[in-house]
């Protein structure tokens, strides 16, 4: 969370964007400044209530002067700028970063932005051939980093593996993990100070862990469902809804959702519950929320089940 | 702040090994390994502010070292001593090939199974091993042997790397090794096992007096500092603290000298930089962590002349105004760990370290920090993050070092080789210097030159020399053979061809010729080399190396590596043009939306092979 509170005047910077000249508070990222002038910019780790980590580089835009492209999510703007969010190069860039990620981790459940953006720069997924079946839990955490099992390379390997579930609030399927930092952000210094989760192994073994891989009712896990919160991807999910979606019940469509105040402490959070069958199914929290920030504790976020019963 | 862990208590061992490290740490209050929750009442932060994170790999390393790998008990001790959660412990020590998280025997024999050692005729290590022990990773009665990459030893043609751990625990690099006299090392008692000491400087011989970068070398006793000053030792310094900073840096400028690590940014605008920022306070690291594919002359200068690079580092740290100067070895060279520590350590008692130096008032502090086995920790950014005790991942720029480096404070970094040419220019003046070379690249430059040669080892000559002459320095081609390639720059540089020998070894010539001079490896193929191998071996490489954080580097080397698998066992998706035109895009989504310079220059080398007609049938 490094923006918010500084909205004070400031000056006013001029560059150019996709070939018009535009006017911009300095210290706007170039992503903030596309999207308040209509651009669409796709992203994937960056959430804007979270430090950006810039990793997942599918919002890469070009800055003239630089010789490679420039994540627009991080990079601020300067005064003179020439930007170009449109050009082939940006795209051919994009939809690269979109196949080498959905040949590797299952992107099947994804925000309807990121179901869009796929689909707008064709992404095939199957371009570097058929991909590999899941290994076991935890297989892909045991190798020593600097060292992999070499593939025939008929196969593309993918961090597929079967869903974690060891506890009755989320369930971690890391198959579908893209390793936008979100969780271990969340988990850390940008909400929860709880630090269950951190990356671990390196390359294209790196993933998301406890320490050695214990099961979260051993870790430092406190479930304030943070983590799931900010998941792009459906790699963390709350046990309702993966136990709904294995016997194809889970239904957006038939869902409400009725602002609240949580009324568990005097904080005063603002909660979403999302209500499918008059069961609550989720509950959510604003991003723009300027008390939670989308974050929330077990008791905003897991309390109903004593309504459900 | 509460920590909480999840392994059974750390042994005595495990202890006082993590206590070596820690000892001097005010212990939080009340912490039980084998409770669950342990309160750290000091609140040490999980970041640098004030804590003292930057123990963490120390420590891994000494429970390393004297137990042979970390268990989950020491790690949750280790972490509740610094404050630092267990699972971020985890995450840093699972990132570096150098600690094991498994019961491992207490002999591991690193074999080098990169590509100048794989060419060695009669003694490719992981090939000798293989015959002698059988597959890797496998517990042997208490050894066990891995592959490793490149070791830094590629002019002997055959390297290992053999950690023991225990008492005494033992770290030794040997080159040449073949399989007998490998063993005949191990059948010694381990107190007795050496590293190997010795340095290839054919130009020693021949043509002493163009050497100015190694005029010590092999002249010089590297443990003596009384040897080093007879040398001309500490002259530099001297002139540097009557000149003063600015003068120091502007003999710097006039000098022209650019950086020797690979990106060849001029040096006096760093140091200008860093000197300038108003922040306090200011650090100056000495990139030692040399592990690029075919390079050798950091080790070599570490090993030879190492108070020269303590002498390199003081001055930038006068000149820019830091306190404190580190060194950041790669774990793999612990004779050149060694010899630097000592000269450290003399440094600091003749009072050319420490407080008041020369009895000039300037105090400057070095400490030395070691690797553990990654590559892309000599990535600057990552470099410092590994310092801090973190994973080593590279961070975004900017902001750059010079503006918030190590511990988020301006800081200065160059490589080993950049500091020395320091040394020079302070001798024979800037403007003399900048005489050397060509106009646009001045001073001498190392090459390792390893490989089909007659007389591998390292040289020194001034930019300009042409690929052909330097080769011709060096023997020419082996007799006998006809030259089938040069990989030039290292595995992030690209391959030349017979017909290039004209090039100019200048930044300016390089850069004519789509090339680049990267860290100085000259490594020389001949006809017999199997060029499929050689390209997936730098493939797999960077596969084992990328640090994962971005999308393009990590998952494009690992397609990288199945793309060229299938080019190389003839099963082509579609047509070898179709995998061509796949491995262009995938190249240049690597080149241009990588994070860092290894994602950004994975695919040159192999791209140099293909165009060239080397590889792939
Ligand atoms: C993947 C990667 C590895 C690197 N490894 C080293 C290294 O081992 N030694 C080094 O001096 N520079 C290395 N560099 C370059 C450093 O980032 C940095 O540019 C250099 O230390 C600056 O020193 P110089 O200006 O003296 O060249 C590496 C860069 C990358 C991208
Ligand atoms: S380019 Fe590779 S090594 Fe560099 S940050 Fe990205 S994943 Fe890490
Ligand atoms: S959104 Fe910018 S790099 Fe991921």
């Amino acid at each position: 969370m490094n923006d918010g509170i500084a909205v004070a005047i400031r000056r006013s910077v001029k560059i150019t964007l996709d070939g018009k000249e535009v006017a911009a508070p300095e210290g706007s990222s170039i992503l903030q400044t596309c999207r308040s002038h209509g651009i669409d910019i796709p992203t994937l780790c960056y959430l804007e209530n979270l430090t950006p980590v810039n990793t997942c580089r599918l919002c890469m835009v070009e800055v003239e002067g630089s010789r490679t492209l420039v994540p627009s999510c991080s990079r601020k703007i300067e005064s003179g700028m020439v930007i170009r969010t449109d050009s082939q190069r940006v795209s051919d860039s994009r939809k690269m970063v979109l196949e080498l990620l959905a040949s590797s981790v299952d992107m099947s459940i994804v925000s309807p932005e990121l179901g869009a953006w796929m689909e707008r720069y064709q992404v095939d997924k199957e371009r570097f051939g058929p991909l590999a079946a899941p290994s076991q839990i935890g297989d892909r955490g045991k190798t020593r980093a600097g060292h992999h099992h070499k593939n025939d390379g008929t196969i593309a390997a993918t961090v597929a593996e079967p869903t974690r579930v060891d506890n009755n609030q989320y369930v971690r399927d890391y198959s579908r993990c893209v390793l936008c930092y979100r969780c271990v952000e969340a988990c850390g210094t940008d909400a929860q100070n709880t630090f269950a989760i951190a990356l671990g192994g390196r390359g294209f073994e790196a993933h998301i862990t406890t320490e050695f891989d214990v099961a979260l009712p051993e870790s430092a896990c406190v479930y304030c469902g943070n983590c799931v919160a900010v998941c792009p991807t459906n790699a963390l999910m709350f046990k309702i809804e993966h136990d709904l979606r294995q016997v194809s019940k889970w239904d957006e469509s038939k869902q409400t959702i009725t602002r609240t105040i949580c009324p568990y402490c005097g904080v005063g959070c603002n909660l979403e519950i999302h209500e499918q069958d008059n069961r609550i199914v989720k509950v959510t929290s604003p991003l723009d929320h300027d008390v939670t920030h989308g974050m929330l504790c077990v008791k905003g976020r897991f309390g109903f089940e004593f309504i459900n019963g | 702040m509460d920590l909480r862990t999840s392994g059974g208590p750390a042994s005595a061992k495990e202890k006082e090994a993590v206590d070596s490290v820690i000892s001097k740490l005010e212990k939080p209050s009340s912490v039980e390994t084998n409770g669950k929750i342990a309160h750290v009442s000091h609140g040490i932060p999980f970041d640098n502010k004030g804590g003292q994170r930057d123990l963490l790999l120390p420590a891994l390393h000494a429970i390393q070292e004297r137990i042979g790998w970390i268990s989950h008990g020491a790690l949750d001790y280790l972490s509740l001593q610094l404050g630092v959660p267990p699972a971020e412990t985890y995450g840093v020590a699972s990132f570096y090939a150098m600690f094991s998280l498994e019961e491992t025997p207490s002999t591991v024999i690193h074999a080098c199974d990169d590509i100048a050692c794989r060419a060695a005729k009669n003694a490719d290590p992981a090939a000798f091993m293989n015959d002698k022990y059988g597959e890797p990773n496998s517990d042997l009665n208490g050894l066990m042997w891995i592959r490793s990459p490149c070791l830094g030893r590629c002019e002997e043609g055959s390297a290992a790397l053999v950690q023991r751990a225990g008492e005494p625990h033992r770290r030794i690099l040997l080159a040449p090794v073949d399989a007998s006299s490998l063993a005949d090392e191990m059948r010694k008692p381990s107190d007795q096992w050496t590293s190997t000491d010795s340095a290839r400087v054919p130009q020693r011989g021949t043509d002493a007096s163009a050497l100015r970068l190694l005029k010590r070398v092999g002249v010089v006793d590297p443990l003596s500092i009384d040897s080093y000053r007879s040398h001309g030792g500490y002259e530099p310094l001297r002139r540097a603290l009557d000149i003063g900073p600015e003068n120091v840096i502007r003999e710097i400028k006039d000098a022209k000298l650019m950086g020797r690590g690979g990106a060849a940014f001029p040096t006096a605008v760093k140091w200008e930089s860093v000197a300038r920022n108003s922040v306090r306070p200011h650090y100056f690291v000495c990139n030692a962590d040399e592990s690029e594919p075919g390079t050798f002359k950091d080790r070599v200068i570490m090993e030879q002349d190492p108070f020269s690079i303590v002498e390199g580092l003081t001055i930038a740290g006068f000149a820019t105004g830091s306190e404190k100067g580190y060194i950041y070895i790669r774990g793999e060279y612990p004779l050149g760990e060694e010899r630097i520590s000592n000269a450290v350590s003399m440094a600091m008692k003749k009072g050319l370290l420490g407080r008041n130096i020369m009895g000039r008032g300037f105090d400057f502090d070095i400490e030395v920090r070691r690797g553990a086995g990654a590559y892309i920790a000599g990535e600057e950014t990552a470099l410092f993050n590994s310092i801090e005790g973190k994973r080593a991942e590279p961070r975004n720029k900017p902001p750059f070092p010079a503006q918030a480096g190590l511990f988020n404070k301006p800081t200065g970094v160059n490589n080993v080789e950049t500091l020395i040419n320091v040394l020079e220019i302070l001798s024979i003046g800037g403007p003399d210097f900048a005489q050397i070379g060509t106009p646009d690249s001045t001073g001498t430059r190392l090459f390792c030159l390893s490989g089909s040669v007659n007389n591998p080892g390292l040289y020194e000559a001034p930019f300009g020399i042409k690929l052909g002459e330097l080769l011709d320095m060096a023997g020419g081609i082996t007799a006998g053979k006809a030259l089938k390639t040069i990989l030039l720059g290292g595995a992030a540089g690209s391959f030349v061809g017979p017909d290039q020998l004209d090039i100019r070894l200048s930044f300016e010539g390089v850069r004519a010729a789509g090339v680049t001079l990267g860290s100085g490896v000259i490594m020389v193929f001949d006809q017999d080399a199997d060029m499929d191998q050689v390209i997936l071996r730098i493939a797999q490489f960077f596969r084992e190396e990328s640090c994962g954080q971005c999308v393009p580097c990590r998952v494009g080397t690992q397609r990288l590596e199945e793309l060229l698998t299938r080019i190389v066992n003839g099963t082509t998706m579609g047509s070898r043009n179709d995998e061509l035109a796949l491995l262009g895009k995938v190249s240049t989504v690597m080149r241009e939306s990588s994070i860092c310079g290894l994602g950004q220059t994975a695919a040159n080398a192999v791209e140099s092979a293909f165009k060239l007609g080397l590889a792939g049938g």
